[in-house]
């Protein structure tokens, strides 16, 4: 055998392909330094020029939806909280109205209006890390330190109300967990106003940057067609210049009654993504301003006269026999369930004993309420939605998200099917890197703004 | 268009291949015969007052284990199909038996088919016809069995075996 030059061994130099070159097979992920999720791009290449690309799913498959059916309703909350760990609060609520319209209750208004304001403040959150993570893979990584900034005021306000930061768990089937804290517009406002500063900022270092300019204008472009028939929604929809918001075109909660704007793009590419989410920041902005100025409800931890007691000692109160006016004393709750009291719990959540656990007061306080929370909590009876199916859909920070959940009448859940928002963009993957230079996957990947979580679910 | 609306025009369209058409929640469904299935959703895609543009989401159910329906069909192939145009909605479900799972492949009309036939494979088990690559989605290649069938315990464990090449 005749020896082979380096450029042969290295380059297919008279490999018999003519040509004297030969694709290039590459790897991108699963675990690669520029993949905010994991993922697996196989992609073929001609020098720079990505040929053909195969994208692969699954690696963080923990299956969402087999755990669903294992529990009763409410327990899936906390896993809703783990496919958007972005915006956890919009999936939180997604899956409780689905559950809600299959039991066909109606939520409190207040808790309507807290609903859309914390969905709110997730999708601003949600927008701050997409482009952050994106702008940081162009090298702009003040823009992601200030991103992060800005995500920090916003994921204050989540957790004073949720008391977490991600693993929120704040819904419930019928209301939330407890209502708003006292003082939250303020707090609201001026979280708000840091963000405006930051997004100006941003606005002011990125839109009118050559460099990002030249690496997102004409990037990653889905035609309106593509995006349609391959089901893609939200701000990549919207970016090609397709007016779908589930907002507006089936209103849930409350946003009928709020005005905001759909920002649209025109080229559907990843420049026009960036401008999409940037203004849809300032329309969320919007939407928790009007609604925190006619939220109704008022003041929610009303004052009680007389003093509160200690549950053990209303206990034993009432084994005294000293149960007179025993029910209107409230009693101190532990500061974990700060916001639960029975007039915020009102507020929040619906009247339906098939449904809500009773305020702790109850529980703690009287028979009824004790039972009450037994029958929710016993293996076998809890919530029960008569047989038959729902889905429900609410805009996620990626588009639509949709829930179907079948009920065969017992407390578990037949079937939770999550639609999750980021698989058909992921479907369409290849189709926006297909042709362009290996460089571009990345900003690609970053505006498309792939979830692991609700991905792989 | 509201859900009756759709239910009507294709009940008086499809006739007796529309197997059950109800209402429930708002939700408008409508169970198709297998063998209409691909006619109805060309019907549903490209009729001028229908226009069903978005298929939404596709999923299946594993009945095998729903009070009252253990001897049926065992699985119900569910499509939401969503209109841009119109802004209506509707649920197209298809039953399937359990020794011959195999449903008429719906990526011709909608790329979006593509991946969620694939889930659907994966996780039931049920095949699509004319599919053009109908590989798992979100398990391996190598993993036995389909997860979300009913009679698929939760605590089952595999090896994870890596990818190929």
């Amino acid at each position: 055998m005749a020896e082979r030059t380096t450029r042969e061994i290295y380059l297919g130099e008279g490999s018999g392909t003519g040509s004297g070159s030969q694709n290039l097979y590459v790897n991108m992920g699963p675990a690669h330094p520029a993949m905010h999720g994991i993922i697996r791009i196989f992609a073929e290449l001609d020098g720079e020029t990505v040929v053909k690309a195969d994208v692969e799913i699954g690696y963080l498959h923990r299956a969402f939806e087999k755990q669903c059916e294992e529990g009763p309703y409410n327990n899936a909350i906390p896993y809703t909280d783990r496919l958007n760990y972005v915006s956890p609060l919009i999936n939180n609520f997604g899956y409780a109205s689905c559950v809600e319209k299959l039991l066909g209750i109606d939520i409190t208004e207040r808790c309507k209006y807290i609903r859309v304001i914390m969905s709110e403040i997730s999708r601003i959150s949600d927008h701050l890390t997409c482009i952050g993570a994106s702008a940081m893979e162009l090298g702009a990584f003040t823009v992601f330190l200030y991103m992060i900034k800005a995500r920090e005021f916003l994921w204050e306000l989540v957790e004073e109300v949720t008391g977490a930061r991600l693993t929120v768990s704040y819904a419930r089937v019928g209301g939330v967990r407890a209502d708003l804290p006292s003082g939250f517009a303020e707090k609201t406002s001026r979280a708000f106003k840091e963000t405006r500063q930051v997004l100006d900022e941003v606005h002011r270092l990125l839109t009118g940057n050559r460099i990002f300019i030249d690496r997102m204008m004409g990037v990653g472009a889905i035609s309106k067609e593509d995006a349609i028939a391959y089901a893609i929604t939200g701000p990549l929809l919207r970016a090609c210049g397709v007016s779908y918001d589930v907002r507006r075109a089936g209103p849930y909660y409350v946003y009928d009654r709020l005005e905001f704007e759909i920002p649209l793009g025109q080229n559907g590419d990843n420049y026009d993504r960036y401008l999409v989410r940037m203004a849809e920041m300032e329309q969320s902005m919007r939407i928790v301003e009007q609604a925190l100025e006619s939220i109704p409800g008022g003041s929610v931890n009303v004052d009680f006269s007389g003093n509160p007691i200690d549950p053990a000692a209303y206990v034993d109160r009432g084994k005294q026999g000293k149960t007179e006016g025993l029910l209107l004393i409230p009693i101190r709750l532990s500061p974990n369930l700060e916001g639960q009291e029975k007039a915020g719990h009102r507020a929040v959540n619906v009247g339906d004993k098939r449904v809500v656990l009773p305020p702790k007061e109850d529980a703690y306080g009287s028979i009824e309420g004790l039972m009450n929370h037994f029958m929710l909590v016993m293996d076998g009876y809890g919530l029960r939605p008569p047989k038959g199916e729902a889905y429900f859909a609410v805009e996620g920070a990626n588009g639509e998200l949709g829930f179907y959940i079948v009920s065969d009448g017992s407390d578990r859940p037949y079937r939770v099917r999550c639609r999750p928002p980021c698989l058909p963009p992921l479907a369409a993957l290849h189709r926006m890197i297909e042709g362009q230079m290996v460089a571009d996957v990345v900003p690609t990947f970053g505006s498309v703004n792939m979830i692991g979580g609700e991905l792989d679910r | 268009m509201d859900g009756q609306d759709i239910l009507a025009r294709l009940t008086a369209r499809f006739g007796a291949r529309i197997v059950e058409a109800h209402d429930h929640r708002g939700d408008s469904t409508a169970v198709v015969d297998r063998a209409a299935l691909l006619e109805l959703l060309w019907f549903c895609r490209d009729e001028p007052d229908l226009r069903f543009n978005v298929l939404m989401d596709l999923t299946a159910v594993d009945y095998a284990k729903f009070p009252g329906k253990e001897d049926g069909p065992r699985f119900e192939v569910v499509y939401h199909l969503y209109s841009l145009p119109g802004n209506h909605r509707i649920r197209v479900k298809v039953r399937v038996e359990e020794d011959d799972p195999v449903v008429a492949s719906a990526t011709p009309l909608w790329s979006s088919a593509n991946w969620f036939e694939r889930e659907v494979w994966d996780m039931f088990g049920i095949r699509f016809d004319g599919h053009p690559d109908l590989r798992r989605l979100l398990m391996y290649e190598e993993f036995q069995g389909h997860p979300l069938r009913k009679d698929y315990p939760i605590n089952r464990r595999q090896p994870l075996i890596g990818p190929k090449n």
